[in-house]
């Protein structure tokens, strides 16, 4: 337990030193703060919207903001310590794997986990003043438990990147196709499917295919409970079929876990 | 511990196509100096990672301390082993201290005796003075004694080191030796993996030769110079010629060299009818040195490839 928590003390420290804590939490928090205030700027008003409005505008920026964030923290974990040599040198210390693994994923995540909880509760703060409603807490509460899961579950992915390439270069090109492919294209994809294709999917159906993108499920946990003017696209059909808040935290959970025990597997193979 | 430190028990390792190492047999024991030669891609890393248990052996039977390095069991013995990989870069924007006080925590040390240690090891490779500065406004030699001091962490009772005096300029490199001894002294191993072959010689008990993965030669400098059979310099100044016409000493002149190559075993005949000319001024005596050797060595496994051309036990 020591050593993981010197390897993640020690991440944690690079993460504040390289001024990550400090970019993410800015940029959460004029993101949030903005759409707070200008999020019915479209509509031709300015000032506080709605909650829903607000959670909503949040939601769907988070969900490209976070993978991306998550990926280009973590992508060179691995790879870039064993482009060093430092990778070699901390396995033949008292140091297995799975700690180093466990000692970086505590130290990274804790940066995304920080950020987004400074970030987005700012503007939760000032919502709750504006408003006076104890939904805001809740519903913020909600928002940012699950955003910390996604950033979570997109470092687990940004590790198995990492410790599946040999060259950092390459690791970056794969941290931005599979950022592409959950972020953007897996919705295109569904859409096709959705329209092109008659009777091709249920609705049941595609609720099943969206637990296959842990974006998809962030957006589900936060939209569900919104009022369906203010959701559009292919997860106002999604949310009526939609599973219980409890059942989409489990699966966003499992998609943290599931990725990281993935990445020990092949850390465990890996030639050095 | 009675037996030896470490045994290697016909240890090979292969990757898919590629032998990195076939059969080797050695044995380490506590408080000897093994240089460890071999040109690039011979098996030094290979040997050194198999050793260090971050590898596993195809075959054979490798054990440090007692048990097999890549088992659970020895895995509290990691604290008693030092490494120094080739061409490590710290992290870049730490400073020293930060860097070896990390290490220094993963080797077992409390948050509040490891930065004091470090300083202390800092203190001790001469870069203390740089301490607070980040790794990436290092020259290459203090990169490199910076990688030394996170190799001493723990005195260790088995050191690796790959390469430790690259980027070292003369008076660092005496300094490393020095060292070297001292902990020797205190009966610490240490495996020394070196291209740079002058100057190794006097501080290591036996050296081990590796090309393509087999072990060419290996035992005290002395007795592989004896099985080599190389021949002696001997440079004799003031004799004015004599030497050419001295029938005996002719068959041992070389023109180009400009001295006489002596087999070891004729070396005190030879010198003693050195000494007998009155005119004689000064005299250099060179033995074969370990370059010689290894070079010496390394032809004898390229002949033998190819059987046609004949060994020279004597020679240039």
């Amino acid at each position: 337990m020591k050593q993981i928590l010197t390897v993640a003390n020690k991440e944690f420290q690079d993460g504040l030193r390289n001024r990550w804590l400090v970019s993410i939490t800015i940029i959460f928090a004029i993101l949030s703060i903005g759409l707070t205030y200008f999020g019915a700027a479209a509509s031709g008003s300015l000032g506080i919207t709605s909650l829903s409005t607000t959670v909503a505008s949040l939601a769907s920026l988070a969900v490209f903001l976070i993978p991306l964030i998550a990926l280009l923290l973590s992508y060179d974990s691995f790879v870039g310590e064993q482009e060093s040599g430092t990778l070699l040198l901390l396995l033949t210390y008292p140091l297995s794997k799975t700690q180093l693994l466990l000692g970086k994923f505590i130290g990274q995540g804790g940066i995304i986990a920080l950020a987004t909880l400074l970030g987005f509760g700012a503007s939760a703060i000032l919502l709750y003043f504006q408003l006076g409603d104890n939904g805001v807490l809740k519903t913020f509460a909600l928002f940012i438990a699950s955003a910390i899961l996604l950033g979570l579950s997109f470092t687990a992915i940004a590790y198995l990147i990492s410790l599946s390439v040999s060259e950092k270069s390459k690791a970056a090109g794969f941290a931005l196709i599979t950022w592409f492919l959950f972020a953007l294209a897996f919705d295109l994809a569904l859409l096709a499917l959705l329209v092109g294709i008659d009777n091709g999917l249920t609705q049941q159906g595609l609720t099943q295919l969206m637990i296959l993108n842990p974006a998809d499920i962030f957006r589900l946990v936060n939209l569900a409970g919104l009022d369906s003017s203010d959701v559009n696209g292919v997860l106002a059909i999604a949310i009526n079929a939609s599973l219980s808040q409890g059942q989409l935290f489990s699966i966003l959970i499992a998609w943290v876990i599931l990725p990281l025990t993935l990445a020990t597997f092949i850390f465990k193979k890996k030639k050095l | 511990m009675n037996g030896p430190l470490v045994s290697l028990n016909d240890v090979g390792k292969s990757y898919r196509q590629l032998d990195a190492l076939t059969s080797v047999n050695m044995t380490l024991n506590q408080g000897e100096v093994l240089g460890l030669f071999g040109h690039n891609g011979a098996g030094k890393t290979t040997m050194m990672k198999l050793i260090l248990g971050v590898i596993s052996p195809s075959q054979g039977q490798i054990k440090v301390m007692g048990g097999a390095p890549d088992s659970k069991e020895a895995w509290h013995l990691r604290e008693k082993i030092g490494y120094l990989p080739e061409n490590v870069s710290f992290y870049e924007q730490l400073t020293g201290l930060e860097v070896l006080t990390y290490f220094t925590k993963l080797k077992g040390f409390s948050g509040k005796e490891s930065k004091k240690y470090a300083v202390s090891l800092l203190e001790q490779v001469g870069v203390a003075h740089a301490m607070k500065r980040q790794v990436k406004t290092y020259s290459k030699g203090m990169r490199q004694r910076l990688g030394l001091a996170q190799a001493f962490i723990g005195e260790p009772k088995l050191l690796l080191l790959d390469e430790p005096t690259v980027g070292l300029d003369p008076l660092a490199t005496a300094d490393f030796y020095k060292t070297v001894d001292q902990l020797k002294s205190q009966g610490t191993s240490v495996i020394l993996c070196s291209h740079v072959l002058p100057g190794v010689e006097q501080h290591i008990d036996r050296a081990l030769i590796l090309s393509s993965g087999k072990v060419l030669a290996m035992g005290t400098l002395a007795h592989l110079r004896n099985k080599a059979n190389l021949a002696v310099a001997i440079r004799p100044s003031g004799l004015n010629g004599t030497v050419l016409e001295d029938a005996q000493l002719n068959a041992f002149f070389c023109k180009t060299s400009n001295n006489l190559l002596v087999p070891e075993n004729k070396k005190m005949t030879v010198l003693k009818q050195l000494l007998s000319y009155e005119n004689l001024i000064d005299i250099e005596v060179e033995t074969a040195s370990l370059e010689r050797i290894y070079q010496y060595y390394l032809t004898l496994d390229k002949k033998e490839l190819s059987p046609q051309s004949t060994v020279q036990g004597v020679g240039k």
